[in-house]
């Protein structure tokens, strides 16, 4: 898998914010029943975490697991081992309604680091940022300009963004439009 | 002569001057300034023309309300028409004009027009440009579009950015007066998050100005502790130059923040932000507007609202003449001629047409030694481009002069009307309070939100309270209230103000009363759209009664300031001339926004690259590098063909089809859509999707089928491979597949939410890469790792492995009727299985190919295409697709409509193919098929029309498919086909299978 590259290929843009391409993330759609302990199981074997409540998401030691639907998580996992633990899903799971996907490379991840990460997805995104209803660790199905994303807040100065492999450019650069030096309204600052 | 005064002006910082131009002339204002009072600075009273008679306009405010000072400013990419000058601040080399004139503004032909208004009456464009019917076109348009419109349109790109904000706050207060701040404090205190919002760059408002004193101090003082324990609360947010623009449903409201136009061009960040606010309360403390008064002449450079002119001695310092009639029906106005009189200004007198003049400012102008004429009023202003006099003469009279006053500067008060537009925007309603001549809100009639409750509360003067103490009163108590809607609790104590005891105002519509009909031709409602008091009249004796009608007709307070100044005293002028009450006539309806804003803070960022998202495959970058000519498919670019060196389109598209049939070529199809569908209901599910029976597809293989909506027809196709038991990898097409995917889950979530199945859009999960053509093979051997031979991989059928250490998945379909492999590999590693294949290809001729050259192929064939062959009202059945349609299932999705009469109507259009009976002539898209005979409405009567024309190199011959009335049943006739330029293609009915029906050169 030498020859795997992300969307963006490292790109970085230092405004206001940094912006980076995250590179190449492990990630998985699960479908099954959330509150089956079978699931899990699987889940924190997969990624170290237990299931997440509504909306949020959990980080273990070898992953993440995050809220998408009623019936839907995202895992993220290590990239080269995302094929391996669809299968060892899809085991553990055998029997059971379920579907495991690897979804690694049709995403693309940018972090956001910086004190003004809310300012500056607020620019896009119809959803409240304040601290109260986006708390760290929430994860939010919205929208960045035109274009659907999900992002969370890992701590008050660093958020990741998941978007469709296909608009990571457009994403990018519209997260580098954004973050412009001296643009930042200061509403959450 | 207008002048700065010595002293004076407390917006402004005499150390500080600048630099600016108008109309290329170099001037000079201070900081702080606004473009008008600088120009009023520097004597410049004539500051644009009207927009119908080209009369010469001067400034008439010192807010958003100016009808008349528009400017251009700024130049190339940072020009912008219709700039308020009142609200433009002044910078260091700010370039202005001023609109609307030809050849200067000093000299004005069209001014022309102001001779002959007979002849542009009410309803003028509708009762002229009527007859002859040909002349609109050609002669009347052109001049009227000539002529329309104040301000040029910029030639230059905008150069300056935009963007938008989205912010949730409890509480919004709109205005930075006393009312806005003490609401804001009130709110604040709560623990509520407020954001309070100023459109100018000062706060206090009005206060401030007319020396109103809080607590026993200057109002400053008040308003500077105010705003100081307001920055020390975490929750309250505070923005200057920022307007509350429209409120809409919901408690959603738009800020519109102008960030950079104080500074000039090329500042860091964005120029204006548009704010999109979500709220659960939204408080108005917007103040009021001043009226004009009605009388001839009103409309003279010099004429100005006696508050403006009074704003503009106590703000900026400068006075707009040395002599000042002072005309006001109210105390208000008499604030003005104090001010005058304590400026140093001489004020030759006031008129008022009341009777009684016992209020406290009125008294206080008399013992300054004011001349004050009660029961008068003022005939006419004389004067062109500036003030020169104002006759004297009885309110209760027709205009017979009593007396000639000179003067330079006329302040007229005719009252204040509370700016009840954001009020009003959602639906809050308005009483007409007879008492104080104006429309206020009804409290008991708000815009109501999803609970029902109201969501907007007025506050202060925008509220009808116009005295200091009942407006501090009243904002506080709304503050209370905004902050006890959104769930908290509020305290607040009422700071204490004084007022000057007032005498009512006299609601003066027409000064004179009984103003002859010259007079009332001369005085002017809508200074911008030169609507005169006559027009309205004239409106309502031909029948436009209604104030809607009436405003449409006249054009009253349809430009640019949306009639702020015209709107009350037009109905009001309406409502004498119907003999109605103003309230029974009512108002035109408020809309937002407010004030103009910018259409760059509408279109926010999306412009230039972030025009619009593209979406791009894995192999878009290297298509771009070889020559890939682009073309829209759904939201992706697909290349057109690759332009080798010096090649045309038709050449390129040319070579691509004759080395791919001989040698082999290489399609990027990553845009397919993929989804996953998967559960022990899978099949079932599958079964009902496709008009195909799915279900007994085996594990491995892989089917072609249609997928119909629910009315029968075509609406998707693409080939399915079963994955494993209970699990399908559905292809879609590429503009198909998150239509298809949210199609499959609308039907799982509302219809079959109790069949477990599951699907997964896939789609960007893959590259797909087809080799296709007689070599594809050779290829695939030499990139080696799996066994492509047709004994372990048929036709149809699909394998995991590894291609060149890459995991890959060829399915051995062909869209081309060539050997052919497409492959899906991890979209990561897609640039690096391309350049394997490329590489390896090379002595096999490999080259890549486009959509063109993919479409001939499939036409040769004889393949449908979505989009093409189908239109949303094709049926497969339409298509020969029959053997796609099962007749073993019970159900699928589209198979109860395809039974309906019209569906199996035998003469339904079908698909053929078309062979032009002259072989190089290519039928054009779209073209109709006739059968020389004329239906009864004169038009040609169609048999049929093409789907697909190509040039087919590979048959040296043009082709074509379409759908014909009986198509099927007419192999060999020969049909006309006319086109555009009057010649006929004709083209024998063929089988829609241009090359290799058996299929021979696929199944190797």
């Amino acid at each position: 898998m030498s020859n795997a590259v992300s969307a963006l290929q490292d790109a970085v843009f230092k405004g206001s914010v940094t912006i980076k391409d995250a590179g190449l993330q492990g990630m998985i759609t699960l479908r099954g029943d959330l509150s089956s302990d079978a699931l899990a199981k699987a889940v924190k074997t997969a990624t170290g975490t237990a299931i997440p409540e509504t909306g949020c998401i959990n980080s273990g030691k070898k992953g993440a697991a995050a809220w998408m639907s009623p019936d839907e998580l995202l895992l993220l996992v290590d990239y080269a081992q995302a094929e391996t633990i669809v299968a060892k899903l899809d085991k553990a799971l055998a029997g059971t309604h379920m579907l495991a996907s690897n979804v690694s490379d049709a995403r693309a991840v940018f972090t956001i680091e910086g004190k003004g990460i809310r300012d500056v997805l607020a620019k896009g995104s119809p959803a409240d940022m304040s601290a109260g209803t986006l708390g760290i660790n929430t994860l939010r199905r919205t929208r960045l300009g035109q274009l659907p994303v999900a992002f969370w807040l890992g701590s008050e100065t660093t958020a990741t963004v998941i978007c469709f492999r296909s608009v990571g450019e457009h994403v990018f650069n519209w997260l580098s439009t954004a973050a412009q030096k001296g643009s930042l309204p200061g509403h959450y600052t | 002569m207008s002048t700065r005064l010595q002293n004076g002006g407390r917006l402004i910082d005499r150390t500080k001057q600048i630099e600016f131009t108008w109309n290329g002339k170099r001037l000079q204002g201070f900081q702080g300034d606004t473009l008008a009072s600088a120009l009023l600075a520097n004597n410049q009273m004539l500051v644009g023309r009207s927009f119908k008679y080209h009369r010469p306009r001067g400034i008439v405010a010192a807010g958003p309300e100016e009808p008349n000072a528009l400017m251009g400013t700024g130049v190339d990419g940072h020009f912008e028409p219709n700039q308020r000058a009142t609200t433009t601040e002044l910078y260091q080399g700010l370039t202005s004009h001023s609109q609307n004139h030809w050849p200067s503004l000093e000299i004005d032909i069209g001014a022309l027009n102001s001779k002959l208004p007979r002849f542009f009456p009410a309803g003028f464009y509708y009762k002229t440009f009527m007859y002859p019917r040909a002349a609109w076109k050609h002669v009347f348009e052109p001049i009227i579009r000539k002529s329309a419109g104040l301000g040029k349109a910029p030639t230059h790109k905008d150069e300056d950015t935009y963007e938008y904000f989205y912010a949730h706050v409890d509480i919004m207060i709109v205005g930075g007066g006393i009312a806005g701040l003490a609401a804001a404090l009130t709110a604040g205190k709560s623990g509520a998050s407020v954001l309070l919002m100023e459109q100018g760059v000062s706060f206090g408002g009005r206060a401030i100005t007319d020396g109103v004193e809080i607590d026993g101090k200057p109002a400053a003082t008040w308003v500077k502790a105010t705003l100081a324990a307001l920055k020390k609360m975490p929750n309250v947010q505070i923005r200057t130059r920022m307007m509350g623009a429209g409120v809409y449903d919901h408690g959603y409201a738009l800020g519109y923040e102008r960030l950079t136009d104080h500074l000039g061009p090329n500042q860091n960040g964005p120029r204006h932000r548009l704010w999109r606010i979500r709220t659960k309360r939204i408080v108005t403390a917007t103040g009021a507007i001043e009226r004009p008064l009605s009388f001839a002449g009103n409309d003279i450079p010099g004429v100005m609202l006696a508050g403006s002119l009074r704003d503009y001695i106590a703000d900026y310092g400068v006075s707009a003449g040395d002599r000042t009639v002072v005309v006001t029906n109210n105390d208000d106005g008499y604030r003005t001629a104090i001010a005058l009189h304590e400026a140093g200004l001489n004020v030759p007198c006031i008129i008022d047409p009341r009777g009684d003049l016992d209020g406290e400012l009125p008294q206080k102008a008399i013992a300054l030694g004011i001349r004050v004429e009660n029961k008068s009023a003022i005939g006419k202003v004389k004067g062109g481009k500036r003030v020169e006099s104002v006759t004297l003469c009885a309110q209760a009279g027709e205009g017979g002069t009593l007396e000639e006053i000179k003067c330079d500067a006329v302040a007229m008060s005719g009252g204040w009307s509370p700016v009840v537009h954001l009020w009003s925007h959602c639906g809050g309603k308005l009483n007409w309070d007879t008492d104080l001549a104006m429309f206020r809100p009804d409290p008991s009639r708000p815009p109501l939100g999803a609970d029902g409750t109201g969501f907007v509360i007025a506050t202060g003067t925008a509220n009808g309270h116009l005295y200091s103490a009942s407006v501090l009163k009243d904002a506080i108590a709304a503050g209370k209230q905004a902050a006890k809607d959104a769930g908290f609790k509020a305290t607040g104590t009422v700071p204490k103000a004084s007022d000057e005891k007032a005498a009512p105002i006299a609601a003066v519509w027409s000064m004179p009363q009984g103003a002859t009909y010259d007079l009332k031709s001369k005085t002017f409602l809508d200074y911008q759209n030169d609507v005169k008091v006559s027009d309205v009249r004239l409106a309502a004796q031909e029948g436009f009664t209604s104030v809607e009608h009436a405003k449409r007709y006249t054009t009253l307070g349809m430009a640019t300031d949306q009639g702020k100044l015209s709107n009350i005293n037009g109905l009001a002028v309406l409502a004498d001339s119907l003999n109605k009450e103003i309230p029974q006539v009512g108002t035109t309806t408020f809309r937002p926004p407010y004030h103009p804003i910018s259409f760059g803070a509408i279109v926010g960022d999306a412009r230039g690259e972030l025009f619009k998202p593209i979406r791009k495959s894995p192999i878009h970058q290297w298509i771009d590098d070889n020559g890939g000519d682009w073309e829209p498919v759904a939201d992706w670019r697909r290349p057109y063909c690759y332009k080798q060196q010096g090649e045309t389109v038709e050449q390129a598209v040319t070579r691509e089809i004759l080395n791919t049939r001989e040698n082999c070529g290489l399609l990027d199809a990553s845009t397919l859509g993929k989804i996953i569908v998967k559960g022990p209901d899978a099949g079932k599910f599958m079964d009902m999707m496709y008009t195909n029976m799915m279900s007994t597809l085996k594990v491995g293989f892989c089917r072609y089928g249609l997928m119909c909506t629910e009315n029968g027809f075509l609406s998707d196709d693409g080939v399915v491979a079963r994955l494993s038991e209970n699990t399908y990898l559905c292809h879609t097409t590429s503009g198909g597949s998150d239509r298809i995917h949210a199609w499959m889950e609308e039907w799982l979530q509302t219809e079959w939410w109790d069949w477990k199945v599951y699907t997964a859009n896939v789609t960007e999960q893959y590259a797909q890469i087809a080799i296709v053509g007689p070599n594809a093979r050779k290829v695939l051997e030499k990139l080696g790792g799996m066994d492509v031979s047709p004994e372990a991989l048929p036709f149809m059928q699909f394998r995991d492995g590894k291609i060149g250490g890459i995991q890959a998945r060829p399915f051995r379909i062909s869209f081309s009727g060539e050997l052919s492999y497409e492959i899906a590999v991890p979209a990561s590693q897609g640039q690096a299985f391309w350049d394997m294949c490329m590489e390896a290809g090379a002595e096999f001729g490999m080259q890549p190919y486009g959509t063109e050259c993919l479409h001939v192929m499939r036409a040769e064939k004889g393949f449908i295409m979505i989009g093409d062959e189908t239109d949303g009202t094709v049926i497969p059945q339409d298509l020969g697709l029959n053997w796609a349609i099962s007749k073993k299932k019970e159900d699928f999705l589209g198979k109860r409509a395809q039974q309906r009469s019209h569906m199996t109507d035998s003469k339904r259009w079908k698909l053929v193919g078309l062979k032009p009976v002259d072989p190089q002539a290519v039928i054009p898209d779209g073209a109709y098929a006739t059968d020389g005979t004329t239906r009864p409405n004169g038009v040609k009567n169609m048999i049929g029309r093409v789907t697909s024309t190509y040039f087919s190199p590979t048959l040296n011959h043009a082709i074509a498919m379409g759908l014909v009335e009986h198509g099927p049943d007419r192999m060999g006739e020969v049909i006309d086909f006319p086109t555009i330029g009057g010649d006929i293609i004709k083209a024998e009915i063929c089988d829609p299978v241009f090359l290799d029906k058996e299929g021979a050169r696929q199944n190797v």
